[in-house]
């Protein structure tokens, strides 16, 4: 893209008009959902500083950021597909069997290369499955990537592994600078989650590709109806979403020097979504960006550190945590109300 | 020789009904339903005993368990939502039913209905705030998923010993978790009855009117007035209801409060509902898709597990059979009406003899003139479409209008109108009664009555269903002329009953016998078909006798005469065949003859096509529709015949400058006026020696017994 056909755009760009229709409803300053959640991020986080003893230290706010840092690079893969009108539920299989099989394959004694070609060639397979199944066979990606990530957690069960936790092995040490190193004192999860952030927002908001993930899942039948290549989009979308799953699990099992593939059948894709959607990117595609991302993950990651340091119990985390969520989505809600007029059909 | 077999071919083999049964709403569940049974049939051959009575009773008792969340589920999916909570919901009403018997140890009829209001209390927490606070049903839910599970967590790390320490022995209880009557399960027989109702509820009540409608467009469906946000409310409290009696019979009959009860629950649930056909976003599903999709699932995992085999091949099978299942389903839903389209059209045989020659000046009758030539225009660009006109003993001119109006023209120039009546629906033929309440044939809509001070009323818009028919021919689709006896009996032509209004021309390219002749009785309100099997009967007027009708056939190109009363009744005689062209409407001329419109001629072109129903089946699968080989009705012209069947005279219009198309001609104090389906304008033709005080109805009702 040439800096000529950039500067329109940056000029009459989104935001203006969203300023326009804001000052259009009344001149009120209406918060959307992405401040709204930043703003309880700020007092949560205000709160717990002043509260709980140990919360504002440099190390625990290090903690803080390297526990949710997998999560956080989910969200963003996650983020792609949705702004796209899309889910990816196969994104947990898609952290837990490739990356196992890197782990597997050296631990039977093939190199490390090898294996990580084999488990990124996997990703691609899963993201290309994923991606025709939807853009081309036309099945909804909610049903889609739940069958093939059921699919993909099968086969990691049956055919790719030993044991259900598949351990580190010495062949591996190479790697184990992504889960426990440390550049200049920022523990190496967080330093990825940081880059594969930069990346995933260059991407969107800098390429052609990018803004056509915009363009499809504002309107699908136009960005078609326009010449888009829609199909060929959303399948790279699905690509793109289970390579960066791929990437987070390899950062999760240097993190933990194991890959327990059991998550699958954990809570975590509902995290993942949480994640995305409170950071105020809409099911409904078209809207919102990594930031969004970021926000909504480190909402999320106070409130679990902090619950974690208050020593709640698993169980009592997550009730407090939904009831949170809910607050934050109802208050969006009021001050956002859908209209019935132009609330998209299967907007779900 | 061979025509002979093509004869016998298309009288013995029934095309139509291909299209017709395929138009059926429930074909979409065709697929499901196969897959169900490939399904089945695969897993009885690979398990013995798979299908005996025993192992049909506890899967039975699973699969009815899974189908009341699956039957919650599949109703929020109808109005549009999601409901992710269900396991969560389905965990949590299992140890409120297990708490409050083996804990609080309240009787079992306490503990049902506590159980029950329990699970549509978590519904009505999803309904309050997707339906009432709009709130996004995959997010809320999703949070509702997590926060249930939670609180059912910490619950059963309290209660879990206790309970599972107690064996209750009830035998109301113990017949919920495993009793039966007649060796019935009993939870088959509550599932049987929801299902019912459920089905009952969807497709005949108002309430599931509005939930199909709110799922299909919230939008319309909040502009036409139903309470949207009630009624996605409630259908999240039946969710809530129907998992908690799922719930209920699970308690029952394990008693159990396990870590993983109803974990990932949610996602059988979903995939069953999926599989079944019922479509993510809202507005298509049915208790049938719901039920076939529960048996589906149930099975396959079923099957799976007694087959032993590992859980990671289990998972994958499950998988590539949902996968591949959802895409033939995709397909097939997606293309069904396109498959519909190429095969509804079903030509017949049908043979004609050669065309009667029109040529002129050959001396018969029907040689072409040019007598409409001079007709007089009236109200020319300001009706469209008058089908049919009739005149009043005032001389008041009423013809009928494309916008669904009766107009009603002021003698003697018939300048000025007004809208008579405004019915809604094109008039097609109209008569007097003795009252001189006027009756019209509304396309699309039925027997209309319009009485002197306005007033329109429905006459009839239904007949009896015939017994053999795929389609629901009770409707009236096209009601097209009419006439009315001495009794009051009102004998109405409907022309066809597998096409609407605006594709009549398609039913000529079939040519089979798909229209009808039926009586509408004012005086008890009943509407009977006498004659069925008719080639587009179209134009009706009563027999100077009084005791049948004359009508015509459009496509038959012929005139008959039916007896409904007197020595005769009953009995169906040609007075007309082979006509040169489309016979339309019938109306009485003053010296006792009979007016007859040919709405268009015919053509050898396709009298030959009629003879070849292949050429025009493979003609309607592969051109668009306006490539068509379609009945001319162009040009057209009036002509008189007797009740011997004599044609007497024709009056045609050769340069087809001012009155081309005719449908309708009424004779009226020594004019005939003359109506066309395509025209913009009403034509009027003086009459040399005719009776110039004739007025058809005054005739007809001073002379009616």
């Amino acid at each position: 893209m040439t800096k000529a056909e950039k500067s329109p755009r940056g000029e009459s760009g989104r935001s203006p008009s969203a300023a326009r229709v804001r000052r259009a409803r009344g001149g009120l300053f209406r918060p959307s959902q992405q401040t709204i959640v930043f703003a309880l991020f700020l007092v949560l986080f205000l709160i717990f500083s002043l509260s709980l003893h140990g919360f504002l230290t440099p190390d625990n706010m290090l903690t803080l950021l390297q526990n949710v840092a997998v999560l956080g690079i989910l969200g963003l893969g996650m983020a792609v597909v949705v702004i796209g009108r899309g889910i990816d539920l196969s994104l947990i299989a898609a952290l837990a069997v490739p990356p196992g099989l890197v782990l597997q394959m050296v631990q039977n004694g093939h190199t490390l290369s090898l294996a990580l070609i084999a488990a990124f060639a996997l990703g691609l397979a899963l993201g290309l499955v994923n991606g025709w199944l939807i853009a081309y066979a036309e099945v909804p990606s909610l049903f889609a990537t739940l069958a093939s990530g059921l699919f993909l957690a099968g086969l990691g069960q049956a055919a790719l592994f030993k044991l259900d936790v598949v351990q580190w092995s010495p062949g591996m040490n190479a790697l184990t600078i992504l889960g426990q190193g440390r550049v200049a004192g920022v523990p190496v999860p967080i330093v990825m989650f940081g880059f594969a952030a930069i990346v995933l927002a260059l991407f969107l908001r800098q390429t052609r590709l990018g803004s056509f993930v915009y363009a499809i899942g504002d309107n699908p039948n136009a960005a078609r109806i326009a010449g888009l290549p829609a199909r060929p989009v959303v399948v790279l979308q699905y690509v793109m979403a289970s390579l960066v799953g791929v990437f987070a699990g390899i950062v999760l099992a240097a993190s933990v020097n194991s890959m327990p593939t059991r998550i699958y059948n954990s809570t975590l894709i509902y995290d993942v979504i949480l994640v995305v959607v409170l950071g105020g990117i809409g099911l409904s595609g078209g809207r919102g960006g990594i930031v969004n991302v970021i926000i909504g993950t480190l909402l999320i990651g106070t409130m679990l550190n902090a619950m974690t340091i208050m020593d709640l119990s698993y169980s009592a985390q997550n009730l407090i945590k939904g009831l949170v969520l809910l607050i934050a989505i109802m208050t969006d809600s009021f001050l956002n109300p859908r209209n019935e007029e132009t609330a998209q059909q299967g907007d779900i | 020789m061979s025509e002979s077999l093509i004869r016998l071919r298309y009288r013995l083999w029934p095309d139509h009904l291909v299209g017709e049964i395929l138009s059926k709403r429930w074909t979409e569940t065709a697929i499901p339903a196969i897959v169900l049974i490939i399904v089945a049939v695969a897993l009885s051959r690979a398990i013995p005993g798979f299908l005996s009575a025993a192992g049909l009773a506890d899967t039975a008792r699973q699969a009815c368990e899974i189908g009341f969340c699956v039957l919650g589920m599949s109703l929020v999916i109808i109005v549009g939502g999601i409901d992710l909570s269900i396991g969560s919901m389905f965990a949590l009403t299992d140890f409120c039913a297990l708490y409050c018997l083996d804990v609080l140890n309240w009787p079992v009829w306490g503990v049902i209905p506590v159980t029950l209001v329990a699970g549509a209390l978590l519904g009505a927490v999803n309904g309050v705030l997707v339906g009432y606070f709009r709130l996004r049903a995959f997010i809320t839910t999703l949070i509702t998923l997590i926060v249930y599970r939670a609180a059912y967590d910490l619950l059963i790390f309290g209660h879990s010993n206790q309970i599972a320490a107690a064996f209750p022995d009830i035998p109301s209880w113990n017949f919920l978790g495993g009793g039966g009557i007649f060796g019935i399960p009993s939870i088959v027989l509550v599932y049987a009855a929801i299902a019912l109702f459920g089905h009952v509820f969807l497709t005949r009540l108002r309430p599931g009117w509005h939930i199909v409608a709110i799922g299909g467009s919230r939008r319309s469906a909040f502009n036409s007035g139903i309470p949207v946000r009630r009624t996605i409310a409630l259908c999240y409290i039946a969710s809530g209801f129907l998992t908690a009696l799922g719930a209920l019979f699970f308690a029952a009959r394990l008693g159990t409060v396990g870590g993983d009860i109803g974990v990932g629950l949610e996602v059988t649930v979903l995939t069953a509902a999926i599989l079944g056909g019922i479509s993510l976003g809202g507005g298509k599903g049915s208790v049938a898709k719901a039920m076939i999709g529960t048996l589906i699932v149930l099975l396959i995992t079923n099957g799976l597990t007694t087959l032993s085999a590992p859980g990671g091949v289990n998972r994958m099978v499950l998988a590539a059979i949902l996968l591949i299942a959802a895409m033939i389903d995709i397909r097939w839903v997606k293309n069904r009406t396109r498959i519909i389209s190429k095969v509804y059209v079903s030509p017949t045989y049908h043979a004609m003899p050669p065309i009667p020659s029109t040529a002129a000046g050959n001396g018969t009758p029907l040689a072409l003139n040019d007598r409409l030539r001079d007709v007089s225009e009236i109200a020319v660009g300001r009706i469209e479409a008058p089908e049919d006109i009739i005149l009043d003993g005032e001389d008041n001119l009423y013809a009928g209008s494309r916008h669904g109006d009766i107009i009603r023209f002021f003698p003697p120039d018939y300048e000025r109108m007004e809208v008579y009546a405004h019915i809604g629906g094109q008039p097609l033929g109209m008569a007097f009664d003795r009252a001189g309440t006027l009756y019209a044939c509304i396309g699309g809509m039925g027997l209309y009555r319009i009485t002197r001070n306005h007033q329109v009323e429905k006459a009839t818009d239904e007949t009896n269903r015939s017994l053999r028919s795929v389609n629901d021919d009770s409707r009236l689709r096209l009601a097209d002329d009419l006439d009315i006896a001495d009794d009051g009996r009102v004998f109405f032509s409907e022309a066809t009953v597998r096409y609407e209004m605006d594709e009549w021309p398609v039913d000529g390219l079939e040519a089979r016998g798909n229209g009808r002749i039926i009586c509408y009785d004012p005086r008890n309100g009943t509407t009977r078909t006498v004659l069925r099997g008719l080639k587009f009967p179209n134009g009706v007027s009563i027999a100077k006798d009084r005791q049948s009708i004359l009508f015509a056939e459009t496509w038959g190109c012929t005139v008959k005469r039916y007896w409904f009363a007197g020595p005769k009744a009953g009995r169906v005689e040609i007075v007309l065949e082979n006509l040169p062209g489309y016979p339309d409407n019938i109306n009485p001329a003053s010296d006792g003859n009979y007016w007859l419109a040919l709405v268009g001629m015919r053509c050898p072109a396709l009298d030959l096509a009629w003879r070849m129903p292949g050429f025009r089946r493979r003609m309607a699968k592969r051109l668009p529709i306006d490539e068509w080989l379609f009945p001319n009705i162009n040009t057209g012209c009036v002509i008189k015949f007797d009740e011997q069947g004599r044609i007497l005279e024709s009056l045609w219009d050769l340069g087809g400058v001012n009155h081309p198309m005719i449908t309708s001609m009424r004779e009226h104090r020594g004019y005939l006026y003359l109506g066309g389906i395509m025209n913009n304008r009403i034509g009027r033709y003086r009459l040399p020696n005719a009776d110039p005080d004739f007025v058809q109805y005054d005739r007809r009702w001073r002379t009616a017994a």
